[in-house]
């Protein structure tokens, strides 16, 4: 099995018929996701030709529901329209919005993660993150299909590239679903959401958890793992060397005074009987040993 | 964006929130202006982005603007924890009769924004909070909902503040959320926030960050920036639309991602730390790079004289691994002789052969090609050192 999302997910894309919508729709067509529907304001009633198979253009997200019975949606807009995006999609009642938007105003991201909590019923996964994939099944987003196949390991990250790098270096096992909840301050699914549903999915055996420095959230995850999680997880946390005040890269990764720190991660990780690695091949190599058993 | 305290006194009097006179100077001279302007007793006050500056020496009170003048001269040029003074903000005295603390921020933990609100200011907030945390308001806000008077008011009171000044504390609180959403704050801090011995309740020292992510809509928030603090690389990358961070080692990294080039300078600094060398900045060339991008970053890090040796660990997602490659080696055509540092280079994934074969056939003597991050990271290290 996977999480939150398989096989049968119906996909709209936001933002196709934009330079970046277009190529990874092709991508994520190519990678086997039933992509349905695009919504582009004012471009609808066009339809786009995506390697072969006809794609429609709708004007808003309900209207592509509507249609096509879409229950999830991938953001592509550049940051100055994701805020209405994603309202859009709100308010069309749709189960999942990915936001792979990067450089989003984070009062806007405020705004949109509040508006879906008050209707309850859609989940936000972003903004700035490379997706979700449920490697042979489906794949939302801007991950790579072709590293890995199907397997074992559920996969939660921060990052995109070490999302990639980890299921390289697990390649010989394979992925229920790989996770990239993105590195901004403010993020929709977050390490316990993906934690909670690698734990109540079957199919999952081990779960590697991938933080970065910044904020606390990895420390929350903690506290969670102890709480709800029996099954092995591994960790890895990014940033031992990065110093304090810098952001780097991300607009979340900043060790400020003495708080998110990656040793006081990598040690509220370790107090809970989690295994950290200090690279990504020796977090792998913790990840094989426990399913090799 | 951190701004500087006399930057966040103008955009707090911008938006109506009370402040005292002040103006910013960068020589004595322009001190003794500023100050005369005034008129009266002033305090001057070193303009750096590190707390403790009072201890430090760097907050003195002048007694006209002759004083003034000489204090300046004096704080000028001072090194305060590794900040060198080069702006002070000549501000009006005033006589102070209580001091409260005030701001607005951004939670991660509770994805929206929290207001502090306290009776003690003037000290760390985070004393308070451990010490009498009693006196201490803290308050989600829905960023869709905003703040309004009568629920400024009942933070004032939660933050124990003495009934002549709830309404004008209000009323502050109030203009700030005003001023945090207009501005694309992530955090406005009043500290201390004071009542001046005639009952006025006014912004005393300020500290705002300013989202970066949302200059696209404040254009006017470009003038705020601190270039003189940019190092010299920083500005030369930030032009290229790089994001790169110098840091103190040796070791030049380049990696696509801001999570693998972080992964990259640990790896590094692990593997250095038999040799005693670091990674010596941070460089993320991003997802889709193209070859020109791989140009930029290489010439940028080929240019810092602390550079010994050079990783690119590029994990190719969207990234194409030839791009990566032609970009290595046009990068090199440019820089012709001018490039003397050994690179080690580590591809995977997308289009990952014709990337190694394109830097195979090229045989340019600077290149080495690992395989595993582990491997080109040892390598790199050893290089430097070696240098």
């Amino acid at each position: 099995m996977t999480i939150f999302v398989n096989e049968n997910t119906k996909v709209i894309v936001q933002g196709m018929t934009g330079s970046e919508g277009t190529k990874h729709t092709k991508r994520m067509l190519k990678a086997g996701t039933k992509i349905v529907a695009g919504v582009t304001p004012g471009k609808g009633g066009q339809s786009v030709d995506m390697d072969g198979q006809i794609i429609p253009v709708f004007n808003s997200v309900k209207e592509a529901i509507t249609a096509t019975g879409a229950n999830a949606s991938v953001v592509f807009v550049p940051p100055k329209f994701a805020k209405s995006a994603v309202i859009d999609a709100i308010d069309a009642k749709i189960p999942l919005v990915v936001v792979i938007t990067e450089g989003i105003p984070v009062h806007d991201v405020a705004a949109f993660y509040a508006y879906s909590v008050e209707k309850g019923v859609t989940q936000i996964l972003g903004p700035n993150c490379p997706g979700i994939i449920s490697p042979g099944k489906t794949n939302l987003g801007i991950i790579p299909s072709d590293i890995t196949g199907s397997g074992p390991i559920g996969l939660v990250s921060k990052s995109g590239t070490l999302t990639y790098q980890m299921m390289f270096e697990l390649r010989d096992f394979g992925f229920t679903t790989a996770v990239g909840i993105g590195g901004d301050p403010i993020i929709g699914t977050t390490h316990i959401d993906c934690l909670r549903a690698f734990q109540d999915d079957p199919a999952t055996k081990a779960i590697v958890m991938i933080g970065e420095i910044g904020g606390d959230a990895e420390e929350r995850a903690a506290q969670f793992i102890k709480e709800y999680v029996t099954k092995p997880v591994v960790g890895y946390v990014a940033g031992f060397t990065a110093p304090e005040g810098k952001t780097m890269g991300h607009a979340g990764a900043i060790v400020s005074g003495s708080s998110g720190t990656a040793s006081a991660k990598k040690e509220a990780l370790e107090a809970v009987g989690v295994a950290v690695g200090k690279t990504p091949s020796e977090t792998a190599n913790l990840m094989r040993k426990i399913l090799n058993g | 964006m951190d701004l500087f305290e006399y930057q966040a006194r103008d955009l707090f009097e911008s938006h109506q929130i009370p402040v005292l006179a002040g103006a910013v100077a960068t020589t004595a001279d322009q001190a003794f202006s500023a100050a005369e302007k005034i008129g009266g007793k002033v305090v001057v006050k070193a303009q750096v982005k590190v707390g403790g500056r009072g201890k430090a020496g760097g907050v003195k009170v002048a007694e006209n603007a002759a004083d003034a003048k000489d204090k300046a001269g004096a704080i000028l040029g001072m090194d305060i924890k590794g900040h060198i003074v080069k702006k002070v903000m000549i501000a009006q005295a005033a006589p102070i009769e209580s001091e409260y603390y005030l701001a607005i921020l951004l939670d991660r933990a509770n994805r929206n924004f929290l207001v502090m609100a306290s009776v003690a200011g003037g000290m760390e907030i985070e004393e308070v909070a451990h010490k009498t945390p009693e006196k201490l308001a803290r308050v989600g806000i829905d960023p869709n909902k905003g703040i309004d008077k009568a629920q400024a008011l009942e933070i004032a009171k939660g933050g124990q503040f003495p009934a002549d000044v709830l309404d004008q504390v209000a009323d502050v609180l109030v203009k700030l959320w005003q001023a945090f959403v207009k501005e694309d704050a992530t955090l406005m801090e009043i500290n201390p926030l004071v009542k001046t011995t005639d009952g006025k309740v006014i912004a005393l020292d300020g500290k705002v960050t300013l989202d970066d992510n949302a200059v696209f809509r404040h254009l006017e928030h470009e003038a705020l920036v601190d270039h003189d603090a940019t190092n010299p690389l920083e500005k030369l990358a930030k032009e290229k639309d790089l994001n790169y961070v110098k840091l103190d080692g040796q070791v030049g990294i380049i990696g696509n991602g801001a999570g693998l080039v972080m992964s990259t300078l640990d790896v590094v600094a692990y593997a250095g730390e038999k040799y005693g060398v670091k990674p010596a900045n941070f460089l993320d060339i991003g997802g889709g790079a193209s070859a020109e991008v791989m140009a930029n970053g290489l010439s940028i890090i080929l240019g810092d004289s602390d550079v010994k040796s050079v990783f690119v660990n590029v994990f190719g997602g969207i990234t194409a691994c030839d791009a990566v490659a032609n970009g290595i080696v046009q990068a090199l055509e440019i820089l012709g002789s001018k490039a003397t540092k050994p690179i080690v280079v580590r591809l995977d994934g997308n289009n990952v052969e014709l990337g190694r074969k394109i830097l195979s056939e090229a045989n340019h003597p600077l290149i080495q090609q690992i395989e595993t991050m582990d491997g080109a990271a040892a390598k790199a290290a050893e290089l430097a050192a070696n240098k």
